[in-house]
Parts: structure tokens; sequence; C-alpha cells
């Protein structure tokens, strides 16, 4: 663990003391990642938050250490990204085996000017940690009760009424809305007796993480069919204070108690690391995986995030990474639907997208576990038939499936965007989130990303002063009832309305943007509409649509 | 462009008796991968999707036109 152990205090609230039931407008059920960016993001807007978390303390074991990109991004936006960043092991290239030899190695190419990297590796208790820290930040919004544990459910479509156990006996407790962010054994899910659909999987995996100093860089090694142990993959990853992520898929039959056995793990971990390793064992798990999900995000008045509503392996880094990408969807809507502003069909669009998401994670997910461990005899000589060709022939390498690694979904059939009505060059898209690259600001250097503050934005690109009757244009904007911030980019130095210079010619690119170029940022960063140039009514359709006003 | 069905060899005697005998001397499972790797050789080359997808329809239904 990373110093010391945290303990969190239970502390009476005084709805325990309540009269009648005391009534709060959202309930999130579990601190873990998702439900803190999700309380996070709910706080900046300025919605008060009840937090219930049956444990007093964070997540044992590393769990999920990948962290993308996207992550990162949504992150910084709620006040950690960077601290994740300092923290975690920053890494880009991945090799594969086949056996003992080197048949692959990736690069994840991130491009230059983006604030945050491809991936980094950090234990899920850090995220945690550092979440927990935000919402005490946010105290004034967020009510995070430890030690509470979620033990009954009645929703009806005015609102739901809980039960919540504490350490002086239950109490009851109202909300407009529960979010059930209570991760794959979700009592949510199980009280609403709703099912998974999708696979499981019988493979077996034991996950080892050690302590030791190793001169080792921070590669993603991933072994086909390794030599130095009995397993049918192994796989090995950096993460900070010297701790190593190993990982063997040990077969359907393997007796999981056995193979947790200290010395049957340190033969492993010999084998992979070598016979003189003196490691401490930090966490040990056996665990078998799924590639699933609930049909319905919402219901009714319940809502699920994260692993409560979807699972897959392990081998992208789509868990915990396609959770927070649920938080930042669904935080602006409910701020919108809770204040009045859109109605609850906004909520829908919650489901529709992130259950086009889901079922993309799935895919990716399940396409990998079909190559990793493959089902029968020609599975698997087709899938030793690519290991084998891939060195000497580039052909075949694109087809090493060892876990397509997490990048944000992109919501392109979404009924919340506004379909191009110009035409445009490169790879962002109504639906996808807005794009990462360096500015020059009036307080130096900075990121386009840290401009986007959380409102609706309309990103506007423009060589001269703007025209007069352009610069009355925003202010209704502004004073819109869901206001829309404009942010004006110069393409050139000096234009004096725009506070933000695209000093590297990057943001022009990568938006294929010109003189008079606008853009239709939702509060989540994401691509809503776009123009060649700027045209009020045309904003206000499209701020009407993105909100199903 | 469709999958062409028409036969194509001069020497079809030649050609089948070259990809039997690429299999000389192989275990069962050394077979399948060679013929996996074939396959995706072949795939690769021809790298248009729907000619594949007519042809694996066609391999797993014979009777198929």
């Amino acid at each position: 663990m990373p110093y010391e152990y945290p303990q969190y205090e239970y502390r009476r609230s005084p709805d325990q003391d309540s009269a009648s039931p005391a009534r709060h407008p959202v309930v999130i059920a579990g601190a873990g990642p998702v439900g803190l960016a999700l309380a996070i993001d709910l706080a900046l807007k300025r919605v008060p938050v009840v937090l219930l978390e049956v444990l007093d303390t964070i997540s044992d074991g590393s769990r999920a250490i990948c962290f993308a990109k996207r992550t990162l991004e949504v992150c910084e936006r709620l006040g950690i990204g960077r601290r994740l960043l300092d923290k975690g092991v920053t890494w880009k290239t991945g090799k594969v085996f086949f056996e003992d030899d080197q048949v692959f190695e990736f690069d994840l190419l991130p491009e230059d000017g983006h604030q945050f990297p491809a991936f980094i590796n950090l234990q899920q208790y850090y995220m945690e940690l550092y979440g927990i820290d935000r919402a005490q930040e946010l105290e004034e919004f967020i009510d995070l009760r430890w030690s509470n544990e979620l033990q009954g459910i009645a929703s009806d479509k005015d609102g739901v009424r809980l039960t919540v156990g504490t350490p002086d006996g239950s109490y009851p407790l109202d909300c407009d809305w529960l979010i059930a962010a209570d991760g794959a054994r979700s009592f949510c899910r199980k009280t609403l007796g709703l099912e998974f659909e999708g696979r499981t999987f019988d493979d077996q995996f034991l996950i080892a993480d050690i302590k030791t100093k190793s001169d080792l860089p921070p590669v993603r090694r991933f072994w086909f069919a390794p030599t130095f142990t009995d397993a049918d993959s192994a796989l090995l990853h950096m993460q900070p204070d010297d701790v190593w992520r190993l990982d063997f898929q040990i077969g359907p039959e393997a007796d999981a108690e056995e193979e947790m056995r200290v010395e049957n793990v340190m033969r492993r971990v010999r084998g992979m690391l070598g016979d003189n390793i003196e490691p401490d064992l930090e966490w040990i798990s056996v665990y078998r995986f799924q590639s699933r999900r609930i049909r319905d995000f919402r219901h009714g008045r319940v809502l699920f995030v994260g692993d409560a509503a979807h699972q897959v392996s392990p081998f992208g880094a789509r868990g915990a990474n396609s959770g927070i990408q649920d938080a930042e969807n669904l935080a602006w809507k409910f701020q919108l639907v809770l204040n009045e502003l859109a109605p609850e069909t906004l909520l829908d669009s919650y489901h529709a997208e992130r259950t086009y998401a889901a079922d993309e994670n799935i895919r990716h997910s399940t396409q990998s576990t079909d190559f990793i461990a493959p089902k029968g005899e020609v599975s698997l000589a087709f899938r030793n038939a690519v290991l084998s060709l891939a060195p000497n022939h580039k052909f075949a390498r694109p087809f090493i499936n060892s876990g397509r690694l997490s990048v944000p979904t992109i919501h392109r059939e979404s009924a919340l965007n506004t379909p191009d009505g110009d035409a445009w060059s490169g790879k962002l898209l109504p639906g996808a989130p807005a794009v990462d690259a360096p500015v020059q600001t009036p307080d130096g250097e900075r990121w386009l990303l840290d401009q986007l503050k959380g409102e609706f934005t309309l990103l506007y690109f423009t060589d001269g002063p703007a025209p007069e009757a352009l610069r009355q244009d925003f202010l209704p904007l502004q004073e819109n009832d869901i206001p829309v911030c404009p942010l004006v980019l110069g393409l050139t130095p000096g234009v004096p309305e725009a506070r933000v210079f695209d000093s590297q010619g990057l943001v022009a690119m990568r938006y294929d943007a010109q003189a008079g170029t606008a853009y239709l940022l939702r509060p989540d960063q994401h691509v809503t509409a776009r123009w060649k140039r700027f045209d009020l009514d045309a904003i206000r359709t499209a701020l009407n649509t993105a909100t199903c006003n | 462009m469709s999958l062409n069905l028409d036969p194509r060899f001069d020497d079809p005697d030649g050609f089948y008796n070259e990809l039997i005998h690429m299999h000389d001397g192989l275990s069962e499972s050394e077979s399948r991968e060679a013929n996996a790797r074939l396959i995706l050789l072949l795939a690769n080359h021809i790298g248009d999707r729907a000619v594949l997808s007519e042809a694996m329809r066609i391999a797993r239904n014979p009777l198929d036109h």
C-alpha cells in the first residue's frame, strides 16, 4: 500500500436523527473511481450530492492500473489530472512475445502537442485517494458518508427511498435520483433484479502485484504461450513505488486457492523476472472476467454507471476508463435536468450514448479475449499462425491482439449531435471528445482543453477583430438559460478579442479551422455541432438539440 | 469486385499436388497452423472484405451459390 492505509471516520449524519426521511436531489452509491468522479463533477456544477460508501477506506489491491489519456483529461477538469500524471508511470511502448521470442513492438503513437500521454500506470487506490482529497475540498457540495451501506431501494416515478445501514443502525433516506456506482457486484443491480447480458469466460487469471527494485523500462510486456511458466499468457506492467503487475492466464481448471499460495505465486514470479528476485507480494488475486452489460442504464429514477452497468476483460483497460466517461457524460445532463433547464429525456441520452460505448468496449474486449484465449484448435491455429508470421511479415502484425487499449468512444450516432452541413477534413467528428492542443494565453503556454470549464462552449476561430455584430451575438449566448461560453481563438497573434492564440497552428489543424469556424462543445468537452461560419440561429438550434429542448 | 468462381489454373493437378505436399511431414496441429498461415497470406493479398466474406460463406456452405 502507498504509505499508511487511510481510514476515514464514520460520522453520524443529521439525516439519521431526522423525524421524517431527509430528501436529497442525488445520492450516489459507491465511492470508487467512477462514483467519485461523478460526485466531483456534480459538485463543480454546484449540485449537492450524498455519496454513500460501505467501506471506511480505499480499495485493497491495485485493481485498475492503466489510465488512458481521456481519463486524465477528464480528471484534469475535475482537478486531479496533473496529480495522477505526476504520480503515474507514463508508458507508450508495448512488446509482444510468442513463447520466448519477441514478435512485435508497438508504440501508442502519442503525437506531440497534448497535455497528457496515451497512458499512465497507477494503482487504483491512488485514483481513489486523490478523488477523496478532491471531494473533501468540495465538501460544501459532497456529503461523503463512510461505512454507509445501501441496504434497500424502493423507487417510484417521483423518487427513491433508500435504507442505509451504519454502525449506528439503519436509517431511511429519500432522493430524487439514485446513481448506482457500486461496482461489478452492484447491490442496486441485484435489488432491481437486472440481469447482465453477454459472455462469461471460463479462463482464470492470477494477478500478483509485487514490490521489487528493477531496471526494467516502463514497457508493457505480453507473452503468448510463455515458456517460463505454465500459463497460456502472461502480462507485465510497471506501477509507481517499485510495484509490478504480473498477470497469468492459468486456465479454466486451475485450483484458485492452490495457485494463490505464496510459494506457487513466487515460482511464477521468478519464472518471469529471474531466480534471484526477492519481492514483497503486495496483492494476489484470481479472477474470471465477463464481457457484458445490463440492457438499460436508466431505470426510472435509478441510473447505472461504471462496472455496475457494464464489464469487460482487463486487456484493453476499458473498465475504469469507460466508467469515467460514463461519469462525465451523466454529470452535465443531471445538472440541467435538476435545474429544470432540460427535460428528463436528456437522461435517456445517457443510456443511448453510453450503451453504444459499452457495446464498443465489449466488442473490443471479446475480440481480444478470442485472440488471447482461443477457443478450440482451429482458433488456436489461426492465433499461432498470426504470431508466427508477424516477425518477418508486417501484414500479420495488425492482427495481433493483446488488448486494444482504451480510446474514448465517439458518440457518432447520438441524437444530441447536429450532423455536419459543411465539408470537413480530419479525424474530429460530432460526438467526439474535443482534441487537445497547446495554446498561448495571457498566463503563458497552456492547453486548449484546460480552457473548457465544464459549460457549453462556443469555440470560435478568428484572424482579425471579430465584427461588432458578432460580438453582440456572443452576449445573448452567454446570457442564455443554458449559458454558452465563447472561447475566441486567434489564428494569428495580436487579435484583440482573442484571449487565446493558436501559437503552434495545431488547433487549426486538428479542428480543420479557418477564420469564422465555430465549434459548439458540450460541458463534457464533446463536439456537438460545428460550422464553417458563425450563425446564431444554427447555434441556438444545435444547443436545443444537444439538450433535448 | 466479386469472388471469381471460374476455374483459373492451366495445370489444376499441379497446383493441387503442391497444396497437398505443402503438408508433408507435418503433424496434425502443424498442418492446421500451416493452413491458417496460408489463409491469412491469401486473405491479405486479396484484401477485399466483400470477396472474402463471399468465400467464407461458400467455404462453410459448399452447396450455396
